[in-house]
């Protein structure tokens, strides 16, 4: 298969620069092809996150790490946007945090998140979005749209119902496993990610049932089959590790 | 360039008759303006939708295998755009534009008299597969608002009637017609 | 075959002495909107009739682009009289063959006298109405390619980009961004792979400029992106046009060929080593393409999905490589820029806002069509003295520029001066020049729901705001349509708008709350008559127990 799509290299950044700049009116600094996300995060400053995964490529959507820089009334999303010098980045105004609690909330009400019968119910990266910011309630009338389940495959199982959208399964599959089996259909609310044509995962010729889609998935919507409510926890620690092996260039092993 | 026999889907196209050798070809031709780039995608679902009148499931596969792109690639491309349409259209089309002038001069009574008279929605189909029904984002010919296209062919200054009248002449087979 | 400047000329005198052999001459307009009127059955009338009459070196009949009114089609043009027909049928064909020598056929004059011909200043639309797009000796005949001779030959790249930033030119796409500045980006931006893409992806709903300008005068589109290619270092252009605009696609692909067979583009045009490609792309009925990452994304082939930005596509664009996006019209600003100089367009139009603006003029207007007018013309001139003013006597309400990312404006600012920067105070934009002007039978919280419904179904689905917000909008302003809205759910809307406004990804989605938002500011009574007293006040709207 072709690159497909190229890889973005980012030549206006000079890795061995360093800066220096204030996250939370603390001093930091960074390598200029870091983004505010991480230094954030190497920081101990937390940014709420939902799309973005480590060890997979950015994608700026779900609008959740979105950041305040003083002087500027434009809020940046932190995942994809790289500090300046002597920049100062507030990632906990009020405004800030107002925004994330209605992007979540609108969230919450585009598909039928019911937590209690969630097989990832305890282990969902939206749930524990909500309870960090603080969402108790929603403001917006739910939409209650109707999805299908496609419970095809012989050991995993899909829950449109449950999908948040961030694309990692799609991600996932085309960056480390490299089949590309998930896409997504159609635009705006009509949006569902899908395999191969639109077609029950169980009868895709391009899966490899490798299970990565599963397991970097935020919510309940993929999981594996025979787990009840609450057990389906997930693990990616392989990702970043996995990203490393498949961009070393061939031949590095010592044969 | 091309990786013949990689593919898993590249045989998947079934036995065609002459009649759709040709509009394979017609398919093959632009795949081959575009050097079979993954890049040609779009242009050539135009083609398919061209020349088959939409984009049936074997077609994509092939194309899918010729350009070298994933299949859930060639989906998302095909439903994300407006243009293309997955099911086979009516014997006859008529598309009512949607712009804001045509909004302002009552497209959206047009329509809804349509739905109310011959049952179609935008979209749809009639049962008997003479007649579909679309929607245009904007036909760029305000000045003769509404306007609408049959067949083909661009109208101005739509009314319900005119439009119900037109619909009838196709649906009760009028062979001029 | 490459030419010089001499084979040039030598091409516009031929042109202009056949043109000038015939006694009379007809133009027919053959845009889009006159074709659907049947104006290819009246030329072909016309041509039948002056060959049985044995006129045919007498008088000669060429089918040109849009002559502007396109809502009193088919329309004529004597171009050796100065008169204007309308109307016109294929019966009145001989009777306008038997007036040639005497006086004009009354029934079917159109009145050339009225300001909707004598106010617009023509630049864009010079050629529109007066060449035979589908021929280039035509374009040739108008001092066409002189402006890419004289750019190629005579000026350097620096000298080229100094011109267009002298002349104030501003992206006629929505944003107003300096073309100079873009220029003068994209010239110093590193590679030598670079791109340039001309944006005909004209989605705005009630705008049909560019459609126009591609059909009428596709050549000058051409030659502004060569000149565009030289002055900035690109070899390679790629043209996007909506797949629904066919008969533009149509005349650009044969204007693109005549253009290569006389050596305007490929290799060592007009003997310089310079060399330029140019292809065109067909868009495939997606709003969002119109952002200049999900425009690079569908000629790559993708899903038109924005992506975050910076990197500039001026940085990182087509593939990777600098990339620089032009308006339709920006473009064909350009060669009479280099052609006339910058001083002569920047004496055009107002202090910050240059040069002229084309209007898609519609919705209630008794002049609906296409007007070029110099920048800060007011309101009241457009729709009144050149728009002709509401039809049947109606009452002027609003205008909505710049389409679903514009907003509408009330009857208070009918005098104020059309420019980037006034449209950008009262909450509306430019945008690519969509018009759509309404009287009172028009709601305008059912407007504002017309629009909203446009982003909801033409949002990418990418960032959450914008694809889970607009939905909740419409469907809150569907419920103020049908007055059942609580004033909750009216304080909701105004707080969903904000979000969307400073949250979303892209252009389109922060954009997306103006038409309610300019609506809110305007009309707000409109709204609050829907909620507390459960009427429409235009008496557009229905109740929800009416619809049930």
């Amino acid at each position: 298969m072709k690159q497909h799509p190229p890889k973005k290299v980012r030549s206006d950044l000079n890795p061995s620069r360093l800066l220096t700049f204030k996250i939370d009116d603390r001093d930091v600094t960074a390598h200029e092809d870091e983004t505010i996300l991480s230094v954030a995060r190497q920081n101990n400053i937390i940014i709420p996150t939902l799309c973005h995964l480590d060890g997979l490529s950015e994608r700026g959507a779900c609008r959740l790490c979105i950041v305040e820089v003083r002087g500027s009334t434009k809020l940046l999303p932190a995942c994809v946007t790289f500090p300046r010098q002597d920049m100062e980045i507030i990632t906990n105004s009020k405004r800030v945090i107002n925004y994330r609690k209605k992007i979540l909330e609108l969230l919450f009400t585009e598909r039928n998140h019911v937590c209690s019968v969630c097989v990832a119910n305890g282990h969902c990266e939206l749930q524990n979005l909500a309870v960090e910011l603080g969402v108790d309630h929603v403001r917006y009338p739910y939409l209650y749209p109707r999805h299908d389940v496609d419970a095809s495959h012989s050991r995993f199982c899909i829950d449109h119902n449950r999908c948040v959208l961030c694309l990692r399964c799609v991600r996932v599959c085309d960056e480390i496993e490299g089949a590309h089996t998930w896409d997504i259909m159609g635009r705006g609310m009509t949006s569902k990610v899908i395999t191969d044509l639109n077609q029950p995962w169980g009868t895709s010729e391009t899966c490899t049932g490798c299970g990565k889609c599963v397991q970097v998935c935020p919510t309940g919507a993929l999981t594996e089959k025979g787990k009840s409510v609450a057990e389906m926890s997930k693990r990616r620690q392989f990702l970043p590790y996995l990203q490393m092996m498949r961009g070393r260039q061939g031949g590095s092993w010592q044969k | 360039m091309l990786a013949e026999g990689i593919n898993p889907n590249a045989t998947a196209l079934p036995a065609t008759s002459p009649a759709q050798d040709h509009r394979l070809r017609m398919v093959n031709r632009t795949m081959q303006l575009y050097r079979n780039e993954p890049h040609g995608l779009i242009e050539t679902l135009h083609t398919v939708q061209e020349s088959f009148g939409y984009l049936e499931e074997p077609i994509l596969r092939y194309v899918a295998a010729a350009l070298q792109v994933p299949l859930s690639r060639v989906y998302a491309v095909a439903t994300f755009y407006h243009s293309f349409t997955l099911r086979p259209p009516g014997e006859h089309t008529c598309v009512i534009c949607r712009g804001t002038a045509c909004y302002i001069g009552g497209s959206g009574q047009i329509l809804d008299r349509i739905k109310e008279k011959v049952g179609i929605a935008t979209g749809e189909t009639t049962a008997d597969g003479k007649v579909s029904l679309l929607e245009a984002r904007c036909l760029g010919s305000c000045g003769l608002a509404p306007a609408g296209v049959f067949d083909g062919e661009v109208t101005g200054k739509l009314s319900p009637e005119k439009v119900l009248e037109k619909i009838g002449r196709w649906q009760h087979h009028d062979p001029e017609h | 075959m490459t030419l010089n400047i001499e084979d040039l000329q030598q091409i516009a005198r031929i042109e202009k002495s056949k043109k000038d052999g015939f006694q009379h001459r007809i133009n027919v307009c053959l845009a889009a909107g006159c074709l659907s009127c049947g104006s290819g059955l009246i030329k072909e009338a016309l041509e039948k009739e002056v060959t049985r009459r044995g006129l045919d070196s007498w008088c000669k009949i060429t089918g040109v682009g849009c002559l502007g009114l396109c809502a009193e089609g088919p329309l004529l043009s004597l171009p050796t009289s100065g008169s204007y027909y309308q109307g016109v049928q294929v019966s009145d064909v001989p009777e306008i063959l038997d007036s040639l020598n005497g006086s004009p056929v009354a029934r079917l004059v159109c009145p050339a006298e009225t300001p909707f011909f004598q106010r617009q200043v023509r630049i864009v639309t010079e050629n529109c109405g007066r060449i035979d797009p589908e021929r280039i000796e035509e374009y040739i005949a108008e001092d066409g390619y002189a402006g890419l001779y004289q750019a190629l030959t005579q000026m350097t790249p620096q000298e080229i980009i100094d011109q267009v930033s002298g002349s104030g030119l501003r992206g006629r796409g929505g944003a107003g961004y300096p073309t100079g500045l873009k220029w003068m980006s994209m010239a110093k931006a590193m590679g030598s792979t670079k791109f340039i893409i001309c944006n005909g992806d004209e989605g705005d709903p009630g705008a049909f400029m560019d459609r126009s300008v591609l059909e009428s005068d596709p050549h000058r589109v051409i030659e502004g992106m060569v000149i565009a290619g030289y002055a900035t270092g690109a070899n390679q252009g790629f043209i996007y046009v909506r797949a629904e605009y066919p008969l533009a696609v149509k005349r650009l692909r044969l204007a693109l060929s005549q253009a290569e067979r006389m050596g305007m583009i490929g290799n060592n045009i007009f003997n310089t080593s310079f060399h330029f490609n140019l292809q065109v792309r067909l868009g495939a009925g997606a709003f969002v393409c119109g952002e200049e990452t999900a425009l690079i994304a569908s000629i790559e082939g993708r899903m038109g999905r924005p992506r975050p930005r910076p990197p500039f596509p001026v940085e990182f664009g087509l593939w990777d490589h600098p990339t620089m996006i032009n308006n339709v019209e920006t473009l064909a600003n350009i060669a009479p820029i280099i052609r006339r100089g910058s001083q002569w367009f920047a004496g055009i139009g107002t202090e910050k806002s240059k040069g002229t603006k084309v209007f898609a003029l519609a919705g209630k207007v008794v002049n609906t069509g296409l007007i070029e007018i110099p920048m800060g013309t007011s309101l009241r001139d457009i729709v009144f003295a050149i728009g002709g003013g509401i039809p049947q006597g109606g009452r002027f309400k609003a205008v909505q520029t710049g389409g679903p990312s514009g907003g509408c404006i009330p009857e208070q600012f009918l005098d104020m001066p059309v420019d980037y920067d006034s449209l950008a105070q009262v909450g509306s934009i430019m945008g690519s020049g969509g018009m759509i002007v309404m009287d009172a039978s028009s709601c305008m919280v059912d407007v504002a729901r017309f629009f909203m419904e446009f982003c909801m179904s033409e949002s990418c689905g990418k960032c959450v705001p914008c694809r889970v917000g607009t939905r909740q909008i419409y469907d809150i302003l569907g419920k103020i349509t049908a007055s059942r809205a609580t004033m909750a759910e009216f304080t909701m809307l105004e707080d969903l708008c904000d979000l969307i406004k400073n949250t979303s990804l892209c252009g389109l989605g922060q954009s997306a709350p103006n038409p309610v938002l300019t609506t809110l500011k305007y009309f707000r009574d409109e709204y609050l008559a829907h909620i507390h007293d459960r009427q429409c006040l235009a008496g557009a709207c229905k109740k929800a127990e009416e619809v049930l």
